[in-house]
């Protein structure tokens, strides 16, 4: 395949080692202003959400690769009513080469032109792969009472589920996202979406049940660092609040070590900040002095203990547990050491 | 029984300009997302804060409105200008009548003249966030300027700091003016410095446990080269404050943390009643001398990887330092406690 992709692979991330010819796709669509650039800014280039007012509309399809457990890349379309006329074949290809699709709808404006919108986009999408994921994010929440936003998720959900019955399409792999990247939900529906393309994800939660079942941990989250994507969980119910606070003790453990790194630019061709994250740290450079993956323990005062642990490839992860649990630390620790050595393998298959 | 020290603090500065904003980010655990929920403040708002045991901050927060204000340099005169420690003045730098905030500055310190002449003044240039990176600087320099001409007419020193809510400049403000009315900081230093040689450590900081303004910090002498960020202090202050924001959403409270880091292990723990202490030591490369065979001795990665994260590894320094914390304890209980005045 060396036919040109157009604009479509103009992006930020592209790196070079990998065209993204051959990693799965995610795409964004939604209208204008519905907040994707947003999302794609704040997950993946850690901008501030306040900064995303000055965020200027592009009219060019962008691509960011990301490279996690598994390497994905998100396409974002620009906002357009006529994005599914017949005869865009470059649109099509999308669609046969993406695993997921997510529409975003702007929840604090007049939602009824974007169903319709979303209507002749999953009727195009699953005419042509009709194993396409269609994820819905009903975006900007952080502007409705709690009440609103459920039934703003009721009322939309409804809609496009008749719509799609009255042309006989019943199978629609379907989901709604209530977002906003003012907190954590943006994160979390985000997370679900790249979990179900991610093959290896029942071995990955099979794993993460054993590990919690013998160290006397809560439970536990496969992180990527950056993004605070989690790539899969243990089977334990989860909450909100949990995710929250695995995700803030991420950040302080990334910007406490980061005040205290020591300059390795003596060794060539390594610099502290990067072999510490995203960077391959399974590469098999025999520099002494490298950095260490890393790792971090904090008490809380209702006995509850967060551990984090850095994995492969800008991997963490992170566990929670009783302080009841403590005397086993050593237990957990090997059993951690287990996890890793079985991620280890499990990404040795994958590439 | 040890005398506790008040500390009278004028919070002043136009409406909007954000006082409120800070006292109950630094002083009550709001999120800078927070402060948009805060009203105009009606007329004065009094917090008192128990600060490291024997010291009692006393804060006025003044209410910025102009009817409260003209109060303020009248009928309330004596009262809001006695036994003033702290002028706090606020400036917004997206302020359009900058030249009424100097001429309201000016009156504060007329008052405070001849009312408190021994009051320390604390110029804070606030909302810097607004301005473009580039032109902070300068802004907050043509600020200053002015301000300082004018204070010494009045033979005060000012003191000014360009600060915003959404970033760590905040702490770096608040602990400066905090530490110059800690009687006892000296003591502090004197004692975290003993303690720094002592247990060889490359740098302890001292944080009050509420605010986590830094009261006091050392740096080893033998450290090794840490990419240093001068702003580091109040940046731990910072991410730390904001974490125990997160612990309080789970309705709970931060107690400590341990840092195995890429080229550091660090250490916060609580010191005394009122205090919390962090300990930084670098990894030192161990020279390999066959028995743990680690570091990268026979390339392969997976067996690298192993021997880093060797639990255990470490250990036996960590309980040293663990150790250490603890005895010095005894010591900074007596600190905190000793009587003021
Ligand atoms: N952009 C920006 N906004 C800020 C900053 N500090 C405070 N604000 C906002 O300014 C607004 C007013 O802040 P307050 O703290 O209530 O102002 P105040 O000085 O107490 O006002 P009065 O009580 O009327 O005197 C709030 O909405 C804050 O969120 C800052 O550093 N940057
Ligand atoms: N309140 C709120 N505003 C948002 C949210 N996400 C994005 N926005 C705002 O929506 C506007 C349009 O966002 P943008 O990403 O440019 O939309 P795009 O055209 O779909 O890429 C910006 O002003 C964002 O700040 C959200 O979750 N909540
Ligand atoms: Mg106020």
């Amino acid at each position: 395949m060396t036919d040109d992709h157009g604009p479509l692979t103009e992006g930020y991330d592209r790196t070079p080692q990998h065209s993204s010819h051959h990693i799965p796709k995610i795409m964004m669509m939604g209208l204008r202003r519905c907040g994707k650039s947003s999302i794609c800014q704040v997950m993946f280039h850690n901008m501030p959400p306040l900064d995303t007012l000055y965020i200027e509309s592009t009219s060019s399809p962008s691509t960011t690769v990301f490279s996690s457990f598994i390497d994905f890349a998100v396409v974002e379309l620009p906002g357009q009513t006529n994005a599914v006329d017949p005869g865009n074949e470059e649109l099509e290809r999308l669609f046969t080469e993406s695993g997921a699709l997510i529409y975003v709808i702007d929840s604090q404006d007049e939602y009824i032109n974007s169903l319709s919108n979303l209507h002749s986009i999953i009727t195009r999408a699953v005419e042509v792969n009709p194993k396409i994921n269609i994820e819905v994010f009903i975006h900007k929440v952080d502007g409705l009472s709690e009440d609103f936003r459920l039934d703003a998720q009721r009322d939309i959900t409804q809609r496009v589920t008749d719509e799609l019955l009255d042309d006989g399409l019943l199978n629609v792999p379907l989901s709604f996202h209530l977002t906003s990247i003012f907190d954590h939900s943006v994160y979390e529906a985000f997370s679900r979406v790249v979990q179900k393309q991610i093959p290896q994800l029942a071995t990955l939660e099979n794993l993460l049940n054993v590990v919690c079942q013998h160290s006397g941990i809560e439970k536990a989250f496969l992180f990527d660092i950056k993004s605070k994507i989690f790539v899969a969980t243990d089977s334990s119910p989860m909450d909100v609040a949990t995710y929250e606070i695995c995700t803030d003790f991420i950040d302080i453990t990334v910007d406490m070590d980061s005040l205290y790194t020591i300059d390795h630019s003596q060794t060539p061709a390594l610099k502290a900040a990067d072999t510490a994250f995203g960077n391959e740290l399974d590469g098999t450079d025999p520099t002494f002095n490298k950095s260490k993956p890393i790792g971090s323990t904090t008490r809380l005062n209702n006995g509850l203990i967060l551990y984090l642990q850095q994995m492969v490839k800008g991997l963490a992860l992170v566990c929670l547990m009783r302080k009841e649990s403590m005397p086993k630390i050593a237990l957990v620790e090997y059993n951690i050491e287990f996890f890793r050595n079985a991620l280890e393998q499990l990404r040795l298959l994958t590439v | 029984m040890a005398a506790t020290a008040r500390r009278k603090l004028l919070l002043m500065g136009r409406s909007g300009s954000g006082k409120s904003s800070m006292r109950s980010i630094i002083f009550s655990n709001y999120s800078a997302f927070d402060t948009r929920r805060l009203g105009a403040t009606i007329d004065v708002e009094h917090q008192n804060l128990r600060f490291l045991g024997n010291l009692t901050l006393n804060l006025w927060d003044c209410g910025g409105q102009d009817a409260y204000m003209d109060n303020y340099f009248s009928s309330q005169r004596d009262n809001i200008f006695q036994m003033v420690e702290a002028l706090i003045f606020v400036f917004d730098v997206e302020s359009k009548e900058l030249r009424k905030d100097i001429e309201t500055f000016v009156l504060c310190l007329r008052n405070l003249y001849e009312f408190s002449p021994g009051a320390r003044i604390f110029a804070l240039v606030h909302k810097m966030d607004l301005v473009v990176v580039e032109k902070r600087q300068d802004v907050y320099k043509a600020l200053m300027h002015s301000l300082e001409d004018t204070s010494a007419m009045f033979s005060f020193k000012v003191q000014g700091f360009a600060t915003t809510i959404w970033d760590e400049s905040l702490y770096k403000a608040w602990s400066n003016i905090v530490c110059s009315l800690i009687p006892n900081v000296g003591i502090f230093q004197k004692h975290l410095q003993s303690f720094a040689d002592i247990s060889e450590v490359d740098e302890v900081i001292l944080f009050e446990k509420t605010s986590f303004l830094v009261i006091s910090h050392v740096t080893g002498n033998r450290s090794p080269g840490f990419k240093s960020d001068s702003t580091r202090f109040e940046k731990i202050s910072n991410i730390i404050k904001q974490f125990k924001q997160s612990c309080n959403k789970l309705r709970s409270q931060f107690q400590s943390l341990s840092l195995r880091g890429s080229d550091c292990s660090a250490y916060i723990d609580s010191m005394t009643a009122s205090t919390m202490i962090m300990v930084v030591m670098a990894n030192r490369a161990v020279p390999d001398d066959g028995t743990n065979g680690d570091d990268a001795v026979d390339g392969s990665s997976a067996v690298n990887l192993l021997a880093d994260q060797d639990p255990f590894s470490g250990e036996a320094e960590n309980n040293i330092i663990l150790a250490n914390i603890k005895i010095a304890r005894k010591m900074f209980e007596k600190i905190e406690n000793l009587s003021l005045e």
